[in-house]
Parts: structure tokens; sequence; C-alpha cells
């Protein structure tokens, strides 16, 4: 067994008297395809705001290639790898596709702190920009604000902005959450298409996308893991069935 | 605009116009007064759109940062020495520090606690001059500063033509700072900042420091806009630290349009010049016609008054 690229230990939070992360304990190998679901108030988001730092945990511990990160702000998180996506595109709504990435991989390789020159003399970012575009299918429409885009093309670039952060564990937030289906299936290849070598957490509703995207699956629920395994594991147990899939299979039907 | 490589019409056009300001004083003297008092308010609405019109923050106290530089810059000649240069940067350095320590307070809330944090600021800062009048003069004015030769050899004249090169050349040079750095990879930050900072922070932005640089920076500038009204007029008055002034520097910036480098400055020519215009026909109403061409500005739209031919 490798080592976890991503581990919590007893991770806790409470608001008050509510215990919205009850005691979780994960592990993310490299590579890892692993989805996170639960019914809604399971405690998915909250999970995924204490991984990245939006709050602060209760109790308990993440570890980053097993690097102690519990105490780290939000940005020095994502400067060593722990990068998500958002449920509702956040954007730079001022700026084009491509001045967007300009700017994260800029951010990346650490020239943001110039306060001279200009992102557009930086040769080799733009080339990684016009990479990552053309990966995207973002190089159409690169050139508009990002509150232009169509819904489908900002769900894109979001997944292409984590991407321009080259993180070691990607959290990709209900990625096809309210896309329509004819912008779909693009982004069901682009996440396909992923980079082998980044771990990744996904939070999905969508049952179709998480039995065919992941092949380890995390049942939260109460804040607490009920069970983990492999999709066939997960889908055959009963326990699962009775809270989740029993009602959650005849919506992705 | 990040992005963009061709400036060679608007370097043409900036130089331009600069050009023409430099030669106004010399041959309209009796405009050079006008024309220095305008370059520092002009400078004054610049710092205002770095901290308004680039990294978002709602300031209804910036002039707590401008009467701070005028009160330094000052003092700092009636009581130390006369210098201008050497006043100037005491008033950049007294309002930074200022900046710096109100930046603790606009990191925390949301727009509306920084309104009231910044006019909070001014308020206190305005009571302050006035209670201390055996330095500031309180409510009579600082009075009897006298300014030394500009680089040891060019006089104040009475005129203003002195003053008013020199309050241009400090806006020119101020304005290809904030340029430079706003269109730098730094600015970029600023500008994802203001448009998003929770999406900013997840892409390794911190978020808390750009912020206080933006507001420190603009506090200088400020402070410098300050002491260049205070050396120029050769007076500072309570008027400094007051809510007008505080508006009005928002007013040219609405009205030059923030966010883009130029509109503090084209703002402030344009609320300087018709202000001096409808005062000259009207002198007891000139406040009603500004009002007027403010909601004609928001309700039409910046473009349509300077196009009016796009209208229909």
């Amino acid at each position: 067994m490798s080592l976890a690229v991503l581990r919590t230990e007893r991770l806790e939070k409470r608001f008050g008297g509510i215990v919205a992360t009850d005691s979780v304990s994960l592990s993310l190998a490299p590579g890892a395809r692993h989805a996170l679901i639960g019914p809604n108030g399971a405690g998915k988001t909250t999970l995924v705001n204490l991984l990245t730092g939006v709050l602060p945990a209760s109790a308990g511990a993440v570890y980053l290639d097993e690097v102690d990160i519990t105490r780290l702000p939000v940005h020095r998180r994502v400067a060593r790898g722990m990068v998500r996506t958002f449920q509702i595109s956040q954007l730079f709504r001022s700026l084009s596709a491509r001045e967007t990435l300009a700017l994260v991989v800029g951010q990346r390789r650490g020239i943001t702190l110039q306060w001279w020159g200009s992102l557009a003399h930086e040769v080799s970012v733009l080339e990684r920009v016009d990479q990552l575009l053309e990966e995207f299918r973002l190089a159409s429409v690169c050139d508009r604000r990002t509150d232009q885009l169509a819904y489908g093309k900002r769900r894109l670039l979001e997944i292409a902005i984590a991407l321009a952060c080259e993180p070691r564990v990607l959290l990709l937030d209900e990625p096809v959450a309210g896309v329509p289906a004819g912008e779909r299936e693009e982004i069901l290849q682009t996440l396909a298409a992923l980079p082998a070598q980044v771990s990744i957490l996904l939070i999905e509703h969508d049952m179709e996308l998480v039995f065919g995207f992941s092949r380890f699956i995390t049942v939260l629920v109460n804040g607490a893991v009920l069970a983990e395994g492999e999709p066939a594991v997960i889908a055959a147990d009963p326990r699962v069935k009775a809270v989740y899939l029993g009602s959650g299979a005849e919506h992705a039907a | 605009m990040l992005l963009a490589t061709d400036r060679s019409r608007e370097r043409l056009i900036v130089g331009f116009l600069f050009a023409l300001a430099f030669v106004v004083p010399w041959l309209m003297p009796s405009r050079a007064l006008f024309i220095a008092e305008t370059a520092g308010v002009a400078l004054f609405a610049l710092s205002l759109d770095l901290v308004l019109g680039y990294a978002g923050i709602v300031s209804l106290g910036h002039a707590a940062f401008f009467g701070v530089g005028a009160y330094a810059a000052g003092l700092f000649a009636r009581f130390v020495m006369p210098d201008p240069l050497t006043g100037l940067a005491v008033g950049i350095v007294v309002a930074a520090l200022a900046g710096l320590v109100c930046s603790l307070t606009i990191l925390r809330g949301s727009d509306l606690t920084r309104i009231m944090v910044t006019l909070a600021v001014s308020l206190l800062l305005y009571e302050l001059a006035n209670r201390f009048d055996a330095i500031t003069g309180g409510a009579d004015g600082l009075q009897g500063m006298s300014m030394g030769p500009l680089l040891g050899r060019f006089e104040f004249d009475l005129q203003g033509q002195v003053p008013a090169t020199y309050a241009l050349v400090v806006l020119f040079l101020a304005l290809l700072l904030v340029r430079r750095v706003v269109r730098s990879p730094l600015g970029a930050t600023l500008l994802a900042v203001r448009d998003n900072p929770l999406r900013a922070a997840a892409v390794g932005i911190p978020v808390a420091s750009r912020l206080a640089f933006a507001y420190v920076f603009g506090a200088a500038l400020a402070g410098a806009a300050g002491a260049l009204v205070a050396q120029t007029s050769g007076f500072v008055s309570l008027e400094v630290f007051s809510i007008e002034r505080s508006a009005d520097v928002l007013l040219m910036l609405v009205i030059g349009g923030a966010g883009w480098v130029y509109g503090g400055v084209l703002g402030a020519v344009a609320f300087k010049v018709l202000n001096e215009l409808i005062a000259g026909i009207t002198p007891q109403y000139w406040t009603f016609w500004m009002g007027l061409f403010l909601l004609a500005i928001g309700l039409l739209g910046r473009e349509r008054i300077l196009r009016p031919w796009t209208l229909w």
C-alpha cells in the first residue's frame, strides 16, 4: 500500500451543539478516483470546507503528503496542491477565460508578486494557457468576459482553473450540477481525461457519474462515514440502500 | 486589457494631454493655481481608484489620508524645514502608516462595515485636528507655512506657475507608477480579489495581504495628493478631513469611471472645470447644476453623453 496523498484523522467540526463532521477518517491514494456521496445535509460541503481551510476544524487533523496542514490558511493549502472546484461556478467576471488562466498559471509559477512587467510577456505562461484552452474546448470563446460564457463553458473553465493550479489533490464539488443535457457530455469527457496522477475526490449527487467515474466510494451520513468500499460493494450494501440509494436510484435512472 | 500588448495609441493620447496641461500655466498664468489644485485633486481621485476600482474596497472616508498628508506636509514645512520634496515624502510616509493601521479594520467585515469604519476614521481625525489647535490652528487652519525653493532652485511664485508644474509632474509620475502596478502580474491578482475573493483564495492568492497592499498604496498616494494641495496653496484647513471631500472624490471617480487608471484624473478635471464654469455663471446654485449633471450620467451613462450620436 502506497502512502496516502490526502489523509484525514478523526476530523471533526461542531457548530455549537451540532456535529456537522463526526470523526471522519479518509484516505486518498496517488491517482485516486474517489467519490464522496451522501444525502442532502450529510455534511459533504462542510467536509470540503474543512479540507480546503475555509472552516477551521474543531478536532482531528488533515495531512497532505503526510504534512499536517490542519492550521494552514486556504491559499497556503492551494500552494501545496490542495485545489477545489465550486458547485456554483466562481469566476472572475470582468476577466476573459484567457486572462483568468494566465493569472492562475502566473500565480502558480510565483510571478504574481511582480509589480512590473505584464502577463502578456510571459511566453511560457501563455503557452500553458493555450494548451489548457485547447484541452478544455475553450479556445473559441477565450476572449469573452467570463460572465458572458454559456453555462457549460463556465463549468469547463471552473475545472480548467483548478487544473491550472497544478493540483496534487483535486476536490470536484458537483461538477455536472445544473448542466443542460446538451453540454453534459463535454464535461464528462473532460473529467475522464483529467491527468491520471492527480488524486480526485468527487462530491456528486449524480449516481451515473459517481459509478462511472470512481473506483472507491465513501458514503457520508449525518457527518459520519457510514460505509466505504469499491462501487460494487457500496451498491450491494443494504445500509447504503436504506439511507440513500433506495430513494436516490430512482432519481438517477 | 490584462494581456494587451499594443499600447502606442494610448501613449500618444496621454502624452499629448499631459503636454497640453504642462503648457497651460505658462500660456495662461491666471489659471496656474487652478491647474495646481486640479492636479492635486486628480492624484487624490487616482488613489481612490486604486482602492475602489482595483481592489474593490468601498471607502467613504478616503479624505482621512488626504488630510493626514496635508497636515503632515504643512506641519513639517512650518516647524521642521521648508523643502517641498522632503515635505511631500513626509506626507506620503505618514499617510501610508495611517493606511497600514486602518487596513486592519477593512480586512474584516463587509462593504457596509467598511463604509462606516472609513467614515469614522475621517470624523475622528477631523475632531483631533480641531481639538489640538495649538499645533494645527484648529478651525482657523494651519497658517504661516512658507515653501522653500523646489530642488533648491525654483522659487514657488505667487502666480503659481512653479507649483502647477510641480503638481503636474508628481501627478504624471504617480499615474505612470499606478499604471505599471495595476497592469503587472501583481495588479492582475488585485482584479481577481476585487472580482471574486472566494475564488482568488482558492487559486492561492493571499486575499488579505492584497487588500492591505492596495489600501496602503492608495493611502500613500492620497497623502501625496494632500501634501501637494497643502504645499501649492500654502494653507491647510479642517476641510481636508471633511465628508464633502470624501464625497467629491468619489463623484470624480464615478464621473471618470473606476478601474481603468485614467478615470480618476479625467473625472477630477471634468469635475473641477464644470465647477468653475457653472460657478462663473451662477455662483449660488452651482451645486444644483452639478447634481443635474450627475443624474444625467447615472441615467444615460457616460458613453451616451460623450457620444450622443450612439444614443439612437
